[in-house]
């Protein structure tokens, strides 16, 4: 069972206090209306699959409830990273 | 000496006898020994039959490695193990075990003739031999397969015993209690490490339990780590898998080995999280491989030392070892010393150390170096060995009862894999080792590679002058592989090891390749023609041994399977007879059936009573969410469809949430309380996922609005009064709040009294009738639930459940989210586009309302279905299609979320998707069922009072 850092905790916890949230830094557009039907097909529907380096968005839900971000290897399943939303990718 | 038990030697207690039966014959065994030991002691040396052949089959081991000598333990009903290592069950007086896959007895197996007809199940013969016809896998082939092949029954009664679990945290975890293991012990005990060692024996010591020399720096070491404060020694216990970040999963066994169980768990599970981990596993001695390697009484030479020093137990009386390796002499020397007889050494090299040959001379044992064997003679037991020279193939017969293998070690990197570490090939040891780790652990001891057994050679299988195609040399002993089947993998074109692994099932199941992983790849290496560090290592997996369910389930089973929430009235129900089922984890009362009444009959008097009179419902489990903030009005215009920010306080609103993808995923009825006040409600399955979903907007994309989310879910206790009179009911209870329809209109909220008890008392219905719903603190639900049955009495107010719920909301086309939706299905396709805001720039949603797909002609939409014969209820589910004369396979047009029988309305009522539905209102469709096709007419979705006259009086 990983343990995970949440940074509004500033603390490693298991994973089964957290749950995914799908890939991170994907931003509902300010105006949606005025999207055509394939950027809002890009912004609902279109996710990375990479090999190694994954940004990704994680839930505190079994703690603080907050949101993050995180950064995952795919491959050895390890997290590199993690910071609050709204920080900068990285 | 009495029997196999040597006069002296060994750490069981010859004061205490034991005695046990296996397969119904009594034996008699000592304190300390193990089924092994013990049987091995009686002369016993056939265990069971083997997995495909059904070949007699002994002991060849001494640990957890075992991969013949599997049998079954019965302790009664429900407490029958199968499939446990004869050497690792303890003995204790009554001890029943009996052997497995063979019938009708161990010693006349009529499976056996698989073995007499093996030449012709060679790897991959079942997918070769049983892919045709494939009508024939499900009631022939199979069942007699699972019959002839296979290990010991599972059990069929319940298992009475229960299974304990715990999380432990400690800096260092040491796995493997041999003389590796206690040195790292020792090393760190006065450091202030929490420390856990664990360690899959009865006792401490590994290795150094086969060796009386080290058995005072085990007693003192031993006694040590017992008073250090900061140690925990776990034995029994079975380090099974290594997980991500230092989380290891251990399973301790209680009371297997008591004579009586008494109410203590049988095993204990332990999830442990290590700062860091020392591997101490050791090695494991490796088989050689050769015709009748698998025979009753050959077995490795480690194996030999263990029964002789550990347990006092000589293997046989005129022992012959079969070495290509340095250990294998120590062995038989300390044999020797304690009083085995010894027939022969044989070694498959040309030269050994010169010291070795010296000690054997001086103990006067014969020795045939450049040697091996080529065959062995018996069949239940060990008779003599046909050996031949390896360069003229010469040979001659050795009469001997026990043939030893010593073969080399290879490491027991089971649990480093696990971890992901790495391994590297050693030419020297011919094996892997550790390499780079992947998390924090070290490998110390024999797991590393660091042994001091002396030096070996390194063979695929020993050299012999007969037809390969006939002899039986096994490699992988547990799952029936010979060297024969892994050169047919290569032969027919497998090249990965991963590939052949599974073409052969060498190194597969339970056994995890503890002993046959080497020699297979040495094999499959010189098929190949290519060096084993090329062909790589197939992936270890856990467990390291097989574990029972039991202890991985813990407690969580039967009603501790997950948590049963129940409201506060919750026992009122139970009291009454209520007829309970599950809704998500809540627990809610079905109906109430009156003595003799089915849920058919309660059903229908609950929803005359609710349109005729009042009925009360207990809607406690509605996912609640308070609203609170300067934005809290902003915040719900931008997740609903619907309007909110000119909702007046003190008014309801019918909530429309969809997913971004512009699909319906919850609804409820939510009431404004102040300008910054809202009181939501959302499905009782949807309260957690609708949370989530808000705070995820309003963290992460409306991080400026100034809102705050709290569940109040189990904070109110919600009592619906639905039906004519519910508000004469209710009048003489309530404080503070006028009941008129004037004063309190449909789709109102109220803050006031009832019974003394603060409340929000909402105007709202959910059955088309007048209706209240009345929140008060959760602790005061049932409390007020009997006020409200003593009033009502007079109007013989009936408690009703969720089934008339569904009925009384269907007959007002009311939908049940996941019910009458599937996750696909837009307001304009469920006929809620009157709750959609049109004017409203932006909500959650909007954007894909008008996508091409959602647009477009020919979606499932949500109609009503009046059957042509009114007593006819259609199964929800039922496909419905358009025209029944078509050609199987018909084509699908939609089908039933909803149908009830209405007593209201004396007929069936149901609610369907169907594609293009809301334009075909009064056709007919045709709904096939087995052995009728019925016939429906689409109808509006609202069945009873369409006006909807009814609420408001
Ligand atoms: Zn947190």
């Amino acid at each position: 069972m990983i343990l995970i850092h949440c940074p509004y905790c500033d603390e490693k916890r298991p994973e089964i206090e957290f749950v995914n949230a799908g890939q991170a830094h994907i931003s509902r557009p300010l105006d949606p209306s005025s999207q055509t039907d394939e950027e809002w097909e890009a912004y609902l529907f279109i996710r990375a699959n990479p090999r190694g380096r994954h940004h990704e968005r994680w839930r505190h839900t079994y703690g603080c409830g907050r949101f993050f971000n995180a950064v995952r290897d795919t491959v050895s399943d390890k997290f590199e990273t993690t910071y609050k939303a709204g920080e900068p990718r990285r | 000496m009495s029997g196999f038990r040597l006069e002296t030697g060994g750490r069981v207690d010859r004061g205490q006898t034991v005695q046990f039966s296996f397969d119904g014959k009594s034996y008699q065994g000592l304190a300390g020994d193990t089924l092994a030991s013990a049987l091995l002691a009686n002369g016993v040396m056939l265990f069971g039959r083997s997995f495909k052949y059904h070949r007699p089959r002994g002991v060849m081991a001494a640990g957890s490695e075992e991969p013949n000598a599997l049998i079954s333990v019965d302790r009664g009903p429900g407490r029958f193990t199968p499939n446990l290592r004869a050497t690792g069950v303890e003995i204790y007086p009554e001890l029943k075990a009996v052997s497995q896959n063979r019938w009708p007895s161990l010693k006349a197996d009529f499976g056996a003739i698989n073995d007499r007809l093996g030449m012709f199940f060679p790897a991959g013969f079942y997918n070769k031999t049983f892919m045709w016809p494939r009508s024939f896998w499900d009631k022939v082939y199979e069942p007699a397969i699972r019959k002839m092949a296979g290990l010991g029954d599972a059990p069929t009664a319940e298992d009475p015993d229960h299974y304990a679990a715990t999380y432990a945290h400690c800096d260092l975890l040491i796995v493997g209690a041999g003389p590796a293991g206690i040195d790292a012990a020792l090393g760190y005990m006065d450091t202030n490490k929490r420390i856990i060692l664990i360690d899959e024996q009865d006792e401490l010591g590994g290795g150094a339990l086969a060796d009386p020399a080290l058995w005072p720096w085990l007693e003192r070491s031993h006694k040590a780590l017992i008073d250090a404060p900061n140690v925990t020694i776990l034995t029994r216990t079975t380090a099974f898998g290594y997980y991500h970040d230092n989380f290891i999963g251990a399973v301790q066994r209680l009371t297997d080995h008591l004579p009586e169980l008494g109410d203590a768990p049988r095993e204990k599970l332990w999830r442990i999280r290590a700062g860091e981990v020392v591997l101490a596993q050791g090695a494991i001695e490796r088989p050689l491989v050769f015709d009748g390697n698998d025979t009753p009484g050959v077995m490795l030479s480690s194996a030999a030392r263990s029964f002789a020093n550990r347990y006092g137990v000589a293997v046989g009386k005129a022992v012959v070892l079969m070495a290509s390796h340095d250990s294998g002499w120590h062995d038989v020397f300390a044999l020797a010393k304690a009083g085995v007889g010894i027939a022969a050494i044989i070694d498959v090299r040309e030269s050994v150390d010169s010291a070795l040959m010296h000690e054997a001379e001086r103990l006067g044992i014969a020795v045939h170096l450049n040697h091996s064997v080529m065959g062995v003679t018996g069949r239940h037991s060990v008779r003599a060995v046909q050996i031949c020279n390896n360069g003229d193939y010469l040979g001659r017969r050795i009469d001997c009862d026990a043939v030893l293998m010593a073969g080399g070690w290879t490491p027991s990197v089971h649990l480093w894999s696990h971890s992901k570490g790495s391994l590297k090939w050693r030419d020297d040891l011919g094996a892997y080792v550790p390499d780079l780790p992947n998390e924090n652990v070290v490998c110390v001891g024999g797991c590393s590679g660091d042994w001091d057994f002396g030096t070996g050679a390194i063979i695929d299988m020993l050299p012999t002058p007969k037809d390969q195609s006939r002899i039986k040399a096994f490699v992988d002993f547990q799952n029936d592989v010979t060297a024969k089947d892994i050169k047919l993998a290569v032969r027919e074109g497998f090249r990965s090891i991963e590939h052949i692994k599974r073409y052969t099932t060498n190194g597969m199941a339970t056994d995890q390749g503890k002993t046959s992983n080497l020699n297979g790849l040495q094999i499959a290496s010189s098929a190949l023609n290519k060096p084993v560090a090329d062909i790589g290592l197939t992936s270890f997996r856990p467990p390291y041994t097989p574990q029972t369910f039991g202890a991985l389930a813990g407690h969580a089973k039967g009603a501790l399977f997950q948590p049963t929430r129940t409201t506060n009235i919750d026992s009122w129900a139970q009291a009454h007879g209520a007829v309970f089922e599950l809704v998500a984890q809540w627990r809610r009362a079905r109906y109430f059936p009156k003595p003799g009444e089915d849920m058919h009959a309660a059903v229908n008097r609950e929803c005359v009573a609710v349109r005729s009179s009042v009925g009360i419902f207990d809607a406690s489990t509605l996912g609640k969410i308070e609203v609170v903030g300067p934005d809290a009005a902003e915040f719900l215009n931008r997740m609903y469809t619907n309007p909110w920010k000119a909702l007046e306080p003190g008014r309801c609103r019918y909530g429309l949430l969809l997913k971004e993808d512009g699909f319906i995923t919850d609804d409820g009825v939510s009431a404004r309380l102040a300008p910054d006040r809202f009181h939501l409600t959302t499905t009782t399955g949807g309260a957690a996922r609708v949370l989530n979903m808000m705070e995820d907007y309003l963290q992460t994309e409306w991080p400026d609005l100034d809102v705050w989310l709290t569940s109040t879910t189990e904070q109110y206790a919600v009592i619906a009064l639905q039906g004519p009179n519910a508000r004469k009911l209710l009048e003489p209870l309530v404080e503070g709040i006028d009941l008129s329809e004037e004063a309190f209109p449909h789709m109102a909220i109220r803050e006031g009294m009832i019974c003394g008890i603060p409340t929000r008392l909402f105007r709202v219905s959910f059955t088309g009738e007048l209706g209240f719903e009345i929140n008060v603190p959760t602790a005061y639900g049932r409390a007020l639930w009997e006020r409200l049955m003593a009033q009502g009495a007079q109007y013989d107010v009936t408690p009703y459940g969720t089934e008339a719920m569904h009925v009384l909301r269907a007959e007002k086309g009311f939908i049940i989210v996941g019910q009458d939706t599937d996750g696909t299905v837009t307001p304009f396709d469920a006929g809620l586009d009157w709750a959609v805001g049109k004017k409203k720039p932006d909500f959650v949603g909007k954007r894909s309302m008008v996508r091409p797909d959602i647009v477009a002609p020919g979606r499932k939409q949500l109609v009503g279905l009046l059957t042509d014969d009114p007593n006819v209820v259609l199964e929800e589910g039922a496909q419905i299609v358009a025209d029944p004369k078509q050609a199987v396979p018909m084509t699908m047009i939609g089908h039933v979320t909803s149908s009830y029988w209405s007593q209201t309305l004396g007929r069936s009522i149901a609610l369907a998707l169907v594609a293009g539905g809301h334009e075909m209102t009064g056709a007919t469709l045709h709904i096939p069922m087995p052995g009728k096709t019925h016939t429906a007419k689409v109808s509006g979705l609202v069945f009873y009072d369409p006006e909807g006259a009814r609420l408001h009086v």
